[in-house]
C-alpha cells in the first residue's frame, strides 16, 4: 500500500503551488480583466480588480478597426507552415542521429543549439538585405523560413532525444524484413515515436505564433501576423491599455485554447523524454 | 538452398580490428553456432553476414552469389534477435506479416503463411495480441514466426536464449532445434553458452579475440581441441591443463586432461607401466549424487579438477591418486597448438 502523505504537507505544497501558478497567470488575469475595462478605467491609478463597469466595447473597436481575421489566418499560415517544414528535415536529421551516430553528432547537435543563444539581432541587418534582395520580405514564405530555422534546432533536439530511447534493434529488424529508410521511419519511427513528434509540433506552433521579433522586423502589413496586430495597438496613437488588451486576449486566444488541450503532450515535450 | 561462404572477411571500428580475415563455409540446411567468450567478435560476423554491419575486407557470398554490399532484405536472411525486437505497436499478426507486406506478397498469400507459422508456434491464440500483452518465451516465438514466414535462405539467431529462464531456455533450444530440421534451413546461432553450442549444433565455430580458432562437430572440438584455448573454452567442467616436468615427460609444452579421464582412486596407488599416476591431497569435493567433482592439489602440477560417475566417498584432506586416461591426454606445443 502506498503511504499516505501528511495533511499539513498537503496543505503547504498545495499553497505554494496555487501561489505560485496564480503569480505567473496574473499578467494574464489583469489583461483579460483590462479588456473588458473603458480606457479610463484601465488607465486609473486605483485599479478596480473585479467591480468595474464591464464592457466590451474595446473587442467592437478593434474588430472594427483592423482586420483580425487577416492577422489570425497569417498567423496560423506561418506557424503550421514553418512547424510542418521544420518537421519533414528535423525527423530525417535525428534519424540519421540518433541511429547512425559519428564522432561529430554531438558536436553538431551542441552547434545547433548554439544558434539559438545567438540574440536574433544581431543577424537581423543580414537577414534583412539578403530577404529585401529576393523580395521576401513581408511575405508569408518569408516568415515561414526564417521560424523554421530559428526553431528547427529546438525539433532536432526534441526528436533526437526522443528517438535515441528507441532500440536500435527494431530498425534493425525491420531493415532485415525489407523496409527501406522511408518505409522505416513511416511504419516503425513514426507510430513508436507520436508522443515525440506530437509535442515537438505543439511546441513549434506555440513558440512560432508567439514569435515577435522577425514577424516584427521582417512585415509591414501582407504578412503580419498576430503579435504584428498586437504591436499595432501599443505606440503610433499613444497607449490605449484596454485596446491593447482586447486585440492581445483575440491574438492568444487560440493557442491558448490549443496548449489548454494538449497540455499533458506539451509537458512531456517539455521535459525532453525524462518522464515516460 | 542456403550457401554461406566467407572469404577473408575482416571488420575494424574506427582504427580498431575486431575480425581478423574470417574463412567459413557453410553447407545448405546446416545448424552451425559461433561460440566464445564475449567481446569476441561473434555477434559481429553474424551482423556482417545479416548485412547490418558493412564489411571492411574480403567477400560474403551465399549460394556462390557475392552479396558483400547487397542490403539486409535482399540477401534472402532472416534475423531474430537477443531482444526479439517485435515491433510494440503491431499485434503479433502485424509483427509475422510486416516482412511479407514489404515484400508486396498478395493478402490471402500472407495470411496463410502467418497462419501457418502460427500454427507451428503455438501462438495462433495470440494473433491479435500487442508484444506487450505476451511473456517472454511468447515474445520468443513471434521473433522466430516473423523469422520463418518469409522462407529465407538461412536464419540468422543472435543469442536469441540469453533473456530467458533456465528452464524455458532448454524447451526453447529444443523447439529451436526441432524447427530447423522441420525446415532444413540453414542457421547460424550466436551464443556464449558452450551447452547450447554442444547440443544444438551440427557444427560449431569457435572464436577468440575476431579469429576463428577451429571449427568442427561438437564431438570433433571435444575429443580434438586445435589448440589450448580451444581445449579449455569447450567441455563443463572444464580441461585441466598445465606446464612443467610432468607436461615435458609427455613431450608436450602443455598437456591437458579432461575431468572426466581422470580416475580417482584413495590412497596411495603405483602407476601401471606406461601410465602416469599423481598422488595429491584432497583440497575440495562436491557430491552431486549423479556426479562427484574432486578438486585435487598435486605437487608440482597443481590443482586437478576430477569428475567421478556416482556417489565417491573421499573428504577434503584425504590422501589420493589420480590415473588419468593416457589415451585421452591432449598434448600441445610452445605454440598452443594441438601436436598430432
Amino acid at each position: 500500500m502506498a503511504r499516505r502523505t501528511p495533511v499539513p504537507r498537503i496543505v503547504l505544497t498545495s499553497v505554494v503551488a496555487w501561489t505560485v501558478g496564480l503569480v505567473i497567470f496574473f499578467p494574464i488575469l489583469w489583461m483579460l480583466l483590462t479588456s473588458f475595462k473603458t480606457e479610463l478605467a484601465a488607465f486609473s491609478s486605483s485599479p478596480s480588480f473585479l467591480f468595474f463597469h464591464w464592457t466590451t466595447e474595446n473587442y467592437v473597436a478593434v474588430w472594427t478597426r483592423s482586420n483580425y481575421l487577416e492577422y489570425a489566418w497569417n498567423s496560423v499560415v506561418i506557424a503550421l507552415g514553418s512547424t510542418l517544414v521544420a518537421l519533414a528535415i528535423s525527423v530525417p536529421a535525428a534519424w540519421s542521429m540518433a541511429f547512425s551516430p559519428t564522432k561529430r553528432t554531438r558536436g553538431i547537435l551542441m552547434w545547433m543549439l548554439s544558434t539559438k543563444m545567438l540574440p536574433p539581432v544581431g543577424v537581423l541587418v543580414p537577414i534583412y538585405l539578403l530577404y529585401r534582395d529576393a523580395g521576401l520580405l513581408d511575405t508569408r514564405l518569408g516568415l515561414v523560413i526564417v521560424l523554421c530555422l530559428s526553431n528547427l534546432p529546438i525539433m532536432v533536439w526534441l526528436l533526437f532525444n526522443y528517438f535515441k530511447d528507441i532500440p536500435k534493434d527494431i530498425l534493425e529488424a525491420a531493415r532485415m524484413d525489407g523496409a527501406t529508410i522511408g518505409k522505416e521511419i513511416v511504419y516503425i519511427l513514426a507510430p513508436m515515436a507520436v508522443p515525440g513528434i506530437a509535442s515537438a509540433l505543439l511546441l513549434n506552433v506555440i513558440l512560432a505564433w508567439n514569435e515577435a521579433f522577425w514577424s516584427l522586423n521582417l512585415t509591414s502589413s501582407h504578412a503580419a501576423p498576430l503579435t504584428a496586430f498586437i504591436a499595432s495597438y501599443a505606440s503610433p496613437e499613444g497607449l490605449f491599455w484596454a485596446k491593447l488588451s482586447a486585440a492581445s486576449t483575440m491574438a492568444i486566444a487560440p493557442i491558448l485554447v490549443l496548449g489548454w488541450f494538449c497540455q499533458k503532450q506539451l509537458v512531456r515535450g517539455l521535459t525532453f523524454g525524462a518522464v515516460k | 538452398m542456403g550457401r554461406i561462404t566467407l572469404e577473408g572477411v575482416t571488420k575494424s571500428f574506427d582504427d580498431t580490428k575486431v575480425i581478423h580475415g574470417a574463412d567459413l563455409e557453410i553447407e545448405d540446411g546446416k545448424f552451425v553456432v559461433f561460440v566464445g567468450p564475449s567481446g569476441c567478435g561473434k555477434t559481429t560476423l553474424l551482423r556482417l553476414i545479416a548485412g547490418l554491419e558493412d564489411v571492411s575486407g574480403g567477400r560474403i557470398l551465399i549460394d556462390g552469389k557475392d552479396v558483400t554490399r547487397l542490403a539486409p532484405a535482399k540477401r534472402g536472411l532472416s534475423m531474430v534477435f537477443q531482444s526479439y525486437a517485435l515491433y510494440p505497436h503491431m499485434s503479433v499478426r502485424r509483427n509475422i506479416a510486416f516482412g511479407l507486406k514489404m515484400a508486396r506478397m498478395p493478402k490471402d498469400e500472407i495470411e496463410r503463411r502467418v497462419a501457418h507459422a502460427a500454427g507451428i508456434l503455438n501462438l495462433t491464440d495470440y494473433l491479435d495480441r500487442r508484444p506487450g500483452q505476451l511473456s517472454g518465451g511468447q515474445r520468443q516465438r513471434v521473433a522466430i514466426g516473423r523469422a520463418i514466414v518469409r522462407e529465407p535462405k538461412g536464419f540468422l539467431f543472435d543469442e536469441p536464449l540469453s533473456n530467458l529462464d533456465a528452464a524455458l531456455r532448454v524447451q526453447m533450444r529444443l523447439e529451436v532445434t526441432r524447427l530447423q530440421k522441420q525446415l532444413k534451413t540453414t542457421a547460424v546461432y550466436v551464443t556464449h553458452d558452450q551447452v547450447e553450442a554442444m547440443t544444438m549444433a551440427d557444427q560449431i565455430v569457435v572464436l577468440q579475440a575476431g579469429r576463428i580458432e577451429q571449427v568442427g562437430t561438437p564431438l570433433e572440438l571435444y575429443q580434438r581441441p586445435a589448440n589450448v584455448f580451444v581445449a579449455g573454452f569447450i567441455g563443463s567442467p572444464r580441461m585441466n591443463l598445465f606446464e612443467g616436468p610432468v607436461a615435458k615427460r609427455n613431450g608436450a609444452t602443455t598437456l591437458g586432461v579432461r575431468p572426466e579421464h581422470l580416475r580417482v582412486q584413495p590412497g596411495e596407488a603405483v602407476a601401471p607401466a606406461g601410465c602416469e599416476a599423481w598422488g595429491g591431497t584432497v583440497i575440495q569435493a562436491e557430491h552431486l549424487g549423479s556426479d562427484t567433482f574432486v578438486y585435487v592439489d598435486v605437487p608440482g602440477i597443481g590443482t586437478l579438477d576430477a569428475r567421478c560417475t556416482g556417489e565417491l566417498r573421499v573428504q577434503v584432506g584425504d590422501t589420493v591418486t589420480l590415473l588419468p586416461d593416457m589415451y585421452q591426454l591432449h598434448r600441445f606445443d610452445a605454440q598452443q597448438l594441438a601436436m598430432a
